[in-house]
């Protein structure tokens, strides 16, 4: 078949970031994965409940604190979160290497608080179904957090290599971040489950 | 600054007939057992898929031969009764994951790329990663069949029979870390087509002018995406069960042994559509050039398809009629499951539209559109009679039950593939298969699979339940179960000629040019097998049959580099370009990364801590495949 | 005509000697199951018709010839409102088939009050039925054989000691799984005495293949015989029949026997009411020789049979939860005789 040259794609940019990037549309399908995951624990935190005589199963609520001091920072890591976002988008070197280190501590230091909630949950995973779930919701969240942190370390490995200065970075730097989001975003009606609902 | 290379290569800059050629070049993969090892080309890896894939349907096709042995007489111990049990479950098992879902993702691996006219699939690492990841749940599968450690349960391993206390020995761990596996493997390239779909699509390509068995593969994704969540959760929490004591399937506490049903099935009722819709999406394809008119219907095709994706999330109550759930809560998965025959009749109806308005040529393909067309509506029968709470009392769990998923599922899925082989087949290699062979293939499948599996229909009314190594002569089952048994033979036989003829065709068969069938569809614009780079410049498009309406001249796109492998970014709905993108190279790290995770997953089968030490090999080899070098690919 | 009878008779006898009973759904015996073949005969028509009409508008398609002058857009659109058409009846049909499927959902009330509830319990591999007693009598065990009486509804309350079983008996009713942590219950009726087999449709393992039960279904004088019967214990079962003179030449082997059953293990998992076995892992044996069958549908009962069975029941029913008790011929000989006089 002969060919006819009707357009010329010469002038568009080498790479694009925000939905004209290909890794942010796999965050954003990797997300909607995982989101699933995380509703389906939640449907099936309320079916045990519904089929249980009394909730919690043989067990007093989960303590409050560490639970409480973890949601309070995620919560508080939205802002240099959405800084970095910012600064990446400006394409500014310096301030994204400091974001991205001080992300790389608020994904550490939530980490010790959610040490101390696996026994503050007052059950084991064996113990009944109700624990059962409870650790399992707690463990998915937990490998989240690992998972982002391990990503977030390497980027900001990668911004003080010889590869930062690249608009791929930026836009690596801008998807780690939307994921961090969404950790922070799924947690709170796993908190609102495991801590709150208890409590009704 | 940027690291831009000051030397870009556009293709304008070079000279027509040394384009192909430095194409070539940059997109070849290498030579050699390294090259197969580290290849991230959609074509060679979606070629693997498929092969494998045919590999499993023959394995499980000698798998229910041997148990319509054991079947065809009563009471014949030809098999034992553990035996039998390992063979069931792996025969569904196996088609269901191995097969089915494996190889109608692999066809829109290879043609979804080339019919929206892109050079490559997006992620091409991970979809090199998924291949190794179903290559390693299968083996997983079929060397625990050679060691007599199959798991045994059946192919839903329904709790407690499978649970810590009933299921011995490491035989549902085998069967639950293999669904880890192929999940795996389907989400991934789940992901690669939803992205692929949306943002890489021809300059023009807009939303309405994809064509069906796109729209198929993208709805099949996003059920894939959604749906298998609900089977690592299930799968997951088993091993958990049974490895480290958790109780969400014992009853005594506060588990439900019903959960595992509800979990189970709100995956494995969606699945069934996963398999199912990329199916009609081939029969679109086919029945346009073989009827000669765009197929009828595209928007009402396009509705039924969306409909039934989102539908299928809402019937899966109706594999537990039985169980003793509340009526009303089943009468609504009754009107539901009746409901999803609206939008499967649309289809159907558009396809005999395009047929009554169409001229019909019989090539093979063509012939499994008619045995579609035949056996597929068969199956919906069935399938609305079982949708019935009351008559589902009857049949379920019978035999009538089996001739129904397999009417739906040979006839609405498989006979398209075989046609879809026979079809794509010139395009992939570049040869065309055997049409005198063709026929009698069709007609020894077709007749073969009917008279094996509507008997089934009598059986399960008759009073014969299923998953039985075997019945007692007293019943008057006997002379239709040896009936069955040897009909099976020639369906096997049937599918034994389809591989001998792909086989031999492969050196033999008639050459192919780019466009033998006439058809309209963009993958026919290149040569076959297309070159590495699929297109040498991306076309162009202006309507829904891009081939048909250019009829002389295509249009193309050029100011894509030579020197790197640079592909085209487009808008999601309107597909404006909006970027040049770069494909990745070769790599090693996604095999690496497989072996990593492939010894992870089997470790957890036998110790909770696999889990943390295995994720720190998978951890340094996904580093590796992310870290960039400095290559063109590189550049931004 | 007399020898003609008396041969045929003989020749009847012959046949249903080994005869099993009826298990199928197109041979309903009850009212529920008669009403179930109706819904799916209704639904076979139904479906069948919708199913030749579209295959005569597939042949119809593929001959058709159509001619070149056909304007496009008007055939476009006249094709439509025929597609459209279709759609529409097709939602017309499941909305008949599905409103058809309700109101059969509600079985028309049966005369007759129900009477005593029974328990089925399934376990690997064989069912456990549980009559219950009242004010005068004791309940009772039996195994694998439920007796009914003809024309009443009778209520089984269904509950799984292991795994998930399902209680089918087709020609009675449809199906009613059995589910460890739920009671779920299923309504037995039926018209005309009978022997009704059934058989566990969901798969529970090894022996699935080979959990088989049949309802026998009696007139009420028969049943109320037979529950007396049952209600009885061993001893007095036992007395009964050597007062009667039966087995009088069985008595000493009968004797021997039952020592041999309470010096083997068989007392661990077996009860037989009116003696020291107690067990309740096993089926309770206190009438084993009253069933038709043995082992949950394997076996025909006899002295031949039941002999084989006590001898060697992992070759009859592999993996089965009987193990192999080792003991001399002239045991085993003595222990059926035992067994048969559990009438």
């Amino acid at each position: 078949m002969k060919e006819k040259v009707v357009l010329d794609l010469s002038h568009l940019p080498l790479h694009a970031t925000g939905t004209a990037s290909l890794t942010f549309w796999g965050t954003s399908a990797f997300m909607l994965i995982e989101g699933s995951g995380f509703a389906l624990a939640i449907a099936v935190y309320l079916y045990l409940m519904a089929n249980a005589p009394s909730w919690p199963l043989n067990a007093p609520p989960p303590d409050l604190l560490p639970g409480t001091i973890l949601t309070v920072l995620l919560l508080a890591s939205l802002v240099p979160n959405l800084l970095v976002t910012r600064w990446a988008g400006q394409r500014d070197l310096r301030k994204v290497r400091i974001g991205l280190v001080i992300m790389s501590i608020f994904g550490i230091v939530p980490l010790v608080p959610r040490i101390f909630e696996f026994p503050a949950l007052n059950i084991r995973w064996d113990d009944n179904a109700y624990g059962s779930i409870l650790w399992v919701m707690l463990g998915l969240h937990t490998t989240h957090i690992l998972t982002d942190l391990a990503d977030t370390l390497v980027l900001t490995c990668l911004m003080f290599s010889r590869h930062g200065d690249n608009l791929r970075r930026y836009g690596d730097v801008e998807d780690n971040a939307l994921y961090w989001n969404f950790v922070v975003a799924t947690w709170l009606p796993l908190y609102g489950c495991i801590y709150w609902i208890p409590r009704l | 600054m940027n690291s831009s290379s000051t030397a870009q290569v556009l293709d304008v800059e070079v000279e027509r007939e040394d384009l192909e050629p430095r194409l070539r070049r940059t997109w070849q993969s290498g030579k050699g057992i390294w090259g197969a090892l580290t290849t991230v080309d959609h074509k060679i890896i979606a070629r693997r898929y498929i092969v494998t894939a045919f590999v499993f349907l023959a394995l499980g096709g000698v798998l229910a031969l041997v148990m319509r042995v054991q079947l065809a007489f009563p009471e014949a111990r030809f098999l034992s009764a553990d035996r039998y049990n390992q063979i069931f479950t792996t025969h569904g098992s196996n088609m269901m994951f191995l097969f089915a879902v494996p190889v109608m993702e692999a066809m829109g691996v290879y043609l979804v790329p080339l019919m929206v006219g892109t050079r490559n699939i997006a992620f091409p690492r991970l979809n090199a990663f998924s291949y190794w990841i179903f290559l390693a749940g299968g083996l997983v599968l079929w060397i625990a069949v050679a060691l007599d450690a199959a798991p045994d349960v059946g192919w839903f391993a329904y709790v407690p029979l499978s649970g810590p206390e009933y299921g011995a020995g490491k035989r549902a761990d085998i069967w639950a870390q293999m669904i880890t596996f192929t999940e795996l493997s389907a989400l991934a390239v789940a992901v690669e087509i939803v992205v692929t779909v949306f943002k890489q699509r021809a300059p023009g390509m807009s939303l309405d002018r994809i064509p069906v068995f796109v729209w198929s593969m993208l709805v099949t994704s996003f059920l894939v995406i959604i749906a298998m969540p609900a089977i690592m959760f299930a799968s997951s929490s088993l091993i958990l069960d049974r490895l480290v004591g958790t109780h969400f399937y014992n009853p005594a506490e506060g588990g439900d042994v019903l959960l595992w049903q509800h979990l189970f099935w709100f995956f494995g009722h969606p699945e069934v559509y996963i398999i199912f819709l990329p199916a009609v999406g081939m029969v679109s394809a086919m029945i346009s050039p073989f009827s000669q008119r765009p197929v009828f219907g595209y928007l009402a095709l396009v509705i039924a398809l969306i409909a039934t994706g989102l539908l299928s999330f809402g019937l899966w109550v109706h594999h537990m009629f039985v169980a003793g759930l509340p009526p009303s809560g089943s009468s609504f998965f009754t009107a539901s499951s009746m409901a999803i025959a609206i939008p499967a009749g649309t289809q159907i109806f558009c396809f005999l539209a395009t047929l009554w308005s169409g001229r019909p040529i019989f090539k093979t393909p063509m012939l499994f559109v008619i045995g579609f067309l035949i056996t597929f509506v068969m199956g919906g029968m069935t399938g609305v009679m079982v949708a019935s709470v009351p008559l589902d009392t009857q049949v379920h769990d019978t035999y009538f039950v089996v001739a129904h998923f397999h009417y739906v599922l040979v006839g609405g899925a498989v006979f398209p593939l075989v046609g879809a082989i026979y079809y794509w087949f010139p395009k992939m290699t570049g040869r065309m298969m055997s049409e005198k062979l063709g026929r009698i293939v069709f007609g020894m499948i077709f007749a073969g699979f009917h008279l094996t599996f509507f008997p089934m229909h009598i059986l399960g009314l008759a009073g014969m339940p299923r998953r039985v190594y075997t019945y007692p002569p007293e019943l008057p089952w006997s002379g239709m179960n040896l009936f069955v048994s040897v009909s099976a033979f020639v369906l096997a036989a049937g599918f034994g000629l389809f591989f001998i003829d792909a086989i031999r065709s492969l050196r033999s068969g008639k050459v192919a040019g780019p466009n033998p069938w006439n058809c309209a569809s963009l993958e026919w614009a290149t040569a076959s097998p297309p070159p590495p780079y699929n297109f040498a410049r991306i076309p162009v498009v202006q309507s829904r049959d891009p081939l048909w309406q250019a009829s002389s001249e295509l249009p193309v796109a050029t100011g894509l580099r030579v020197d790197r492998r640079e592909l085209v970014v487009s808008s999601v709905v309107a597909a404006e370009p909006e970027a040049r993108e770069s494909s990745p190279a070769d790599s090693i790290w996604p095999l690496v990364a497989a072996l990593a995770t492939t010894v992870m997953l089997i470790g957890s089968m036998f110790s909770a801590w696999a889990v943390v030490w295995g994720a720190v090999p998978i951890a340094i080899a996904l580093t590796c495949w992310f870290w960039p070098k400095r290559t063109p690919e590189d550049e931004s | 005509m007399k020898q003609v009878s008396i041969v045929s008779c003989l020749f009847l006898a012959v046949f249903t000697a080994g005869c099993t009973g009826v298990q199928s759904a197109l041979d309903p015996r009850g009212p529920a199951a008669a009403d179930l073949l109706r819904i799916i005969l209704f639904f076979v028509f139904v479906c069948t018709s919708v199913f030749l009409l579209v295959m005569g508008a597939l042949v119809w398609s593929l001959l058709r010839k159509p001619s070149r002058e056909e304007s496009k857009g008007a055939q476009e659109r006249q094709i439509s409102v025929v597609v459209t058409a279709a759609i529409v009846s097709t939602a017309a049909i499941i909305v008949l088939l599905t409103v058809v499927s309700f109101t059969s959902d509600r079985f028309p009330e049966y005369k007759e009050a129900s009477s005593a509830a029974i328990l089925a319990r399934g376990e690997q591999w064989w069912w456990r039925f549980d009559y219950d007693g009242d004010d005068r009598s004791p309940g009772f065990q039996t195994a694998n054989e439920l007796h009914i009486p003809v024309g009443q509804d009778v209520r089984l309350r269904l509950q799984a000691t292991d795994v998930i079983h399902s209680f089918w008996v087709p020609s009675l009713a449809g199906k009613q799984d059995l589910v460890p942590g739920r009671d779920n219950t299923i309504t037995l009726h039926a018209e005309r005495p009978g022997i009704y087999r059934g058989q566990c449709a969901e798969f529970c393992g090894l022996q699935h293949a080979h959990m088989a039960l049949e309802v026998v279904a009696q007139e009420p004088e028969a049943y109320r015989q037979w529950v007396e019967s049952q209600r009885r214990s061993a001893v007095v079962s036992q007395v009964a029949a050597v007062i009667a003179g039966r087995d009088v030449f069985m008595r000493k082997p009968c004797i021997a026997g039952r020592d041999v059953f309470m010096r083997k293990p068989c007392a661990a998992c077996h009860t037989i009411r009116g003696t020291e076995a107690k067990g309740t892992s096993g089926p309770d044996l206190t009438h084993v020789a009253s069933r038709r069958l043995l082992a949950a549908g394997v076996l025909q009962n006899s002295a031949g049979s039941l002999a084989a069975w006590i001898a060697d029941p992992q070759t009859i029913k592999p993996g089965n939860n009987m193990p192999l008790v080792p003991m001399t011929s002239e045991e085993l000989r003595q222990v059926t005789a035992f067994l048969e006089t559990l009438r």
